[in-house]
């Protein structure tokens, strides 16, 4: 359960950062990385995962494409548009300054 | 993506899931592939129906959706009552479509604004004062020098426009050609700059052209004229057009939208205001005279100063003026002196066409407006008892979560569907109808023309009149299930009676509208048939006029020899002329004085007649001779019975003589006839006085007459059979005079009852459309409340009521709410009646009759309405009942 509450509020972080290095990727694709890169510490669920890619891609932060699988099904694949490097850079830095100030808060206490 | 991706995805809502679906699996897929165990990575997922939900809703504009779905729904609903839905479309396109051509009509006569530039700033100049019969008046008419003063008086902040009404004239295009009608009108040389208006070819009128008599012979076609009488002739310019013994020439053509401030005529000719022989006269009043603000003028300070100058200059003109009052008594002239000057907006134009129909008008608007009223009741009532229906479905939508504005929505998309439907159908009807309506306002021969575009100010109407029309309809069925109780309505016990209850306050609300409606009509159709059944007094059988002119005028022997002309025409039985006909357009009055004394108060009104004139009228005598052919006026005169209650009370008016104003000629009385209408068939006949056709001057000499009337009696049953060859015949003898216009009596009569022939027209059929939607709502309802009660009625049944105890209990309350909305519907009628009281003829609001006869219609409606259903609740087999539930 740590490890959901830990996303909230930067999923959307995740997911851009991961796709403006690894463009195209599907979503399972895209939560086994964030898996993988946090070392198993974050996971996206799921059911948070899709409303998520849905609602950025609403914004046009990030775009769809079908393609074919080798398995002969289609995949939806997600890449990074230019809003939504733009989105990411201030995502990086509200995230900063968020942990900055709580790092400082846990100095104080 | 944006909002238009989620249009669409709302759009193809199933191809959004199935891609969704697609999505999901794949990723399920993904995960066995990478080493999850499969019910292990479905697990993870959760309900896919869930995430699926969550999905579409964030891809997909849900409002739409549901908009849609609604929608579809709504559509199903009404395919599923099609002969209700039909109904209930028929009716309210009726309704709107009414309404619409009321507003259009309206609005084109009284709303629309002259398409000049700066109509808001014009105004109208009118005197009000108390006129001889002692009833207050308005007077709209200035003589020219009049208007010169003012104009040069308020010059700087203000200019004053003369325009004069556009007149029906005889104009010939070459001396050759026929005779022909164009409305003529004189207008100051500034009208057109000062509208704004550029010509369409050559120049239009300028102030240079206010040059004075015979100096500024130019005339300026309007477009529409120049369109239908010359085919929009590039080479007009230059030709020149004769009125009387004046010939102008064409210096251009007016814009195309610029029909003249007459609204209801369209202007075919503009003509320098200087050319009139009326225009140096300083006590002829005979034009209209506008104010145009200057530029950067407040009409809310500048106008009562503009009125007190105005008022001030013209009452010193007149006092001044030698002509103005000659012969008058003082006490006459105070009367005419003392009147207050006022301004009106006139940026719609003005027009007697806008008085004589503003209330007219008003009262179809009203009509109209009751019958999409009565409509919308009936599809109302419709909707609650279809939404009775469905209370135990709205009751599970809500129990499974639906929300309660979902359902609102639900039932106003209803009426929507209903109400653009029928707002298509409406609008069909409304471009056919007001174009139909316009068609029977005037004479055929001077129909009035205005124009009827569908712009925005007609569309905006419309649309608010479906806005308003969804809202009556759906509002009160929506709340009634918004407020559905779900655990009461599934358990089947929510008081059966409230929809009901509600049913009988709008079955009392449209008896009362339709009672309205019916009493109304039922006032306008006894006012016209009385004016139409009128006793005239003379005879209209097989009577042909032919009002003829003669240029500069000719002698009465050359009338009287062209009369003896057509006599001799085979099917002629008797023919006589008179100065004009009755009941035409043309009303003369003359001053009385009888030994020498100032005139009276009151004129009386004259007409010069042939020897002959009253047998072919067939007016009687009731004393004393016809005219002989030598007599000549001034000299012999008959007199009708009300001249000799005015001015010879109580004596024997033979032999007796009166002056035509003071120091006049005698005229000596030799006839009495009864009274006829003279001049209007609604106003009871004034004081009449007919002189021989023959005039002599002082000396005695015969003088020209310049239009007379042929009044001719046929052997044939239509007189307009022969009217050709007579028109032939007279323009053969070359004797200068031509048939200016042809018509009957008849014809001259019927035009009288125009007004009210239109008005009766339209309150029958708008009273039998009322009384036909209030007998379907009454019908609908108490079927329903059969249907509802039929329980009650089997038990009712079962334990020994009597027929005429069930017959009772079905119709009772119904009967109560006819009464109900009856006497709501007579007493609004009643206030209705006051406001338009002005418009009946000898026909008052209070007459038994007037009020029997909707109560009849209402009741005997009522009756076949309710006969179903009460058969229906009779036939109730309690057995039956019982056992089904």
């Amino acid at each position: 359960m740590a490890r959901t509450d830990a996303l909230q509020g930067s999923l959307d972080l995740l997911v851009l950062t991961i796709l403006s290095r690894r463009p195209r990727l599907h979503g399972y694709a895209i939560m086994a990385a964030i898996a993988s890169t946090s070392g198993e510490v974050l996971r996206a669920e799921e059911g948070s995962l899709y409303p998520a890619l849905y609602r950025m891609e609403e914004a046009g932060w990030i775009r769809a494409e079908w393609i074919k699988k080798d398995t002969g099904r289609r995949a939806r694949v997600y890449e990074l548009t230019a809003a939504g490097k733009k989105q990411l850079g201030a995502e990086e830095s509200r995230w900063q300054s968020v942990s900055l100030a709580i790092n400082r808060v846990l100095r104080e206490v | 993506m944006s909002l238009w991706s989620r249009i669409l995805n709302a759009v193809h809502g199933e191809r959004l899931n199935r891609e969704i679906e697609e999505e999901l699996q794949s990723h399920i897929e993904e995960a066995i592939a990478s080493g999850h165990v499969a019910d292990e990575a479905r697990r993870t997922f959760g309900s896919i129906l869930r995430q699926r939900e969550a999905s579409h809703g964030i891809r997909a504009a849900e409002w739409l959706e549901s908009l849609l779905a609604d929608t579809k729904f709504g559509w199903r609903q009404l395919c599923r009552n099609k002969v209700m839905s039909v109904a209930a479309v028929l009716s309210l396109a009726l309704g709107i479509g009414s309404c619409v051509a009321a507003f259009r009509l309206i609005d084109a006569l009284l709303w629309r604004p002259l398409p000049i530039s700066n109509s808001s700033k014009l105004y109208v100049l009118s005197r009000k004062l108390i006129g001889p019969e002692g009833r207050p008046i308005e007077d709209g008419y200035w003589a020219t020098p009049d208007f010169k003063v003012m104009r040069d008086a308020v010059k700087d902040q203000a200019d004053l426009i003369a325009i004069s009404e556009a007149d029906r004239t005889d104009i010939t295009w070459s001396t050759d050609d026929d005779m022909e009608k164009a409305h003529v009108v004189y207008a100051s040389g500034n009208m057109f700059p000062l509208f704004g208006l550029e010509p369409a070819l050559g120049r239009l009128l300028a102030p240079a052209d206010d040059r004075g008599r015979g100096l500024a012979p130019y005339a300026v076609l309007s477009w529409d004229y120049w369109n239908h009488r010359l085919g929009r002739d590039p080479h007009v310019l230059g030709r020149s057009l004769h009125i009387g013994d004046q010939t102008f020439e064409i210096i251009g053509v007016g814009p195309r939208e610029f029909t003249g401030t007459e609204t209801g005529t369209v202007t075919d000719i503009f003509l320098p205001l200087s050319m009139s022989g009326l225009a140096t006269q300083d006590s002829v009043r005979w034009h209209h005279v506008f104010l145009m603000l200057k530029p950067g003028v407040n009409p809310a300070t500048a106008l009562e100063p503009l009125r007190q100058h105005l008022s001030a200059v013209s009452r010193a003109f007149e006092a001044d003026c030698s002509t103005c009052f000659r012969g008058e008594t003082q006490a006459s002239i105070d009367r005419l002196l003392n009147k207050k000057l006022v301004f009106n907006p006139a940026g719609a134009g003005i027009s007697d066409l806008q008085k004589d129909y503003r209330r007219y008008l008003g009262v179809l608007g009203l009509l109209a407006a009751l019958v999409l009223l009565i409509a919308c009741v009936n599809v109302a009532n419709m909707m609650t008892a279809q939404a009775a229906a469905r209370a135990q479905e709205m009751a599970l939508r809500i129990s499974i979560g639906a929300g309660r504005r979902r359902l609102v929505q639900l039932i106003l998309i209803q009426s929507a569907l209903l109400a653009l439907v029928a707002s298509v159908l409406g609008a069909l009807f409304a471009a056919w109808s007001a174009p139909f309506v316009l068609s029977l306002v005037n004479p055929p021969d001077n129909p009035a023309r205005l124009a009827l575009p569908a712009d925005w100010r007609v569309l905006l109407f419309a649309f608010g009149l479906i806005v308003l029309v969804v809202l009556l309809l759906g509002l009160l069925p929506a709340l009634r299930a918004s407020v559905v109780r779900p655990v009461a309505a599934l358990k089947g016990g929510e008081d059966p009676r409230a929809p009901r209850r509600l049913m009988r306050v709008a079955i009392a609300l449209q008896i009362a509208f339709c009672c309205l409606v019916l009493f109304l009509s039922s006032l306008f159709v006894a006012s016209f048939q009385r004016l139409q059944n009128r006793p005239l007094g003379f005879s209209t059988d097989r009577l042909l006029l032919l009002e003829t002119v003669a240029g500069k005028g000719q002698l009465p022997v050359v009338w009287n020899q062209t009369a003896e002309a057509l006599r001799a025409v085979p099917g002629v039985n008797s023919v006589a002329i008179s100065g004009w006909p009755l009941l035409g357009r043309i009303m003369i009055n003359s001053d009385i004085s009888i030994n020498g004394a100032p005139p009276s108060p009151t004129p009386a009104f004259f007409l010069n007649v042939s020897p002959g004139w009253l047998p072919t009228m067939k007016i009687p005598l009731v004393s004393g001779r016809d005219f002989r052919s030598q007599d000549a006026s001034p000299g012999a005169a008959i007199v009708n019975e009300t001249f000799v209650k005015t001015f010879f009370p109580g004596q024997d008016p033979i032999g007796r003589t009166f002056e035509r104003g003071a120091n006049q000629p005698l005229n000596t009385i030799v006839g009495v006839t009864p009274d006829v209408p003279y001049h209007d068939l609604r106003e009871p006949s004034p004081a009449v006085f007919y002189v021989p056709f023959d005039e002599i001057d002082d000396k005695s000499a015969p003088s020209a007459v310049g239009f007379a009337s042929f009044t001719i009696h046929t052997d044939a049953k239509d007189p307009l059979a022969l009217a050709n060859s007579l028109r032939q015949l007279i323009a053969e003898r070359h004797n200068g005079l031509r048939v200016s216009n042809i018509t009957t009596q008849l014809d001259l009569v019927r035009d009288q009852t125009i007004r009210e022939r239109l008005i009766a027209m339209l309150a029958a059929f708008f009273a039998a459309v009322a009384l036909l939607l209030a007998g379907i709502g009454l019908y609908a309802v108490l079927n329903y409340s059969v249907l509802q009660r039929r329980r009650e009625i089997g038990i009712r049944m079962a334990i020994g009521s009597t027929r005429a105890g069930i017959v009772r209990i079905v119709t009772l309350d119904v009967f109560l709410m006819i009464a109900l909305g009856g006497c709501t519907g007579v007493a609004l009628g009643f206030g209705a009646a006051r406001y338009v009281g002005s418009l009946f003829y000898q026909v008052k609001a209070t007459d038994a009759d007037m009020i029997a006869l909707p109560a009849c219609a209402i009741l005997l409606t009522a009756l076949v309405a309710t006969l179903p259903a009460v058969l229906r609740a009779l036939r109730t087999d309690p057995t039956e009942i019982l056992r089904a539930e």
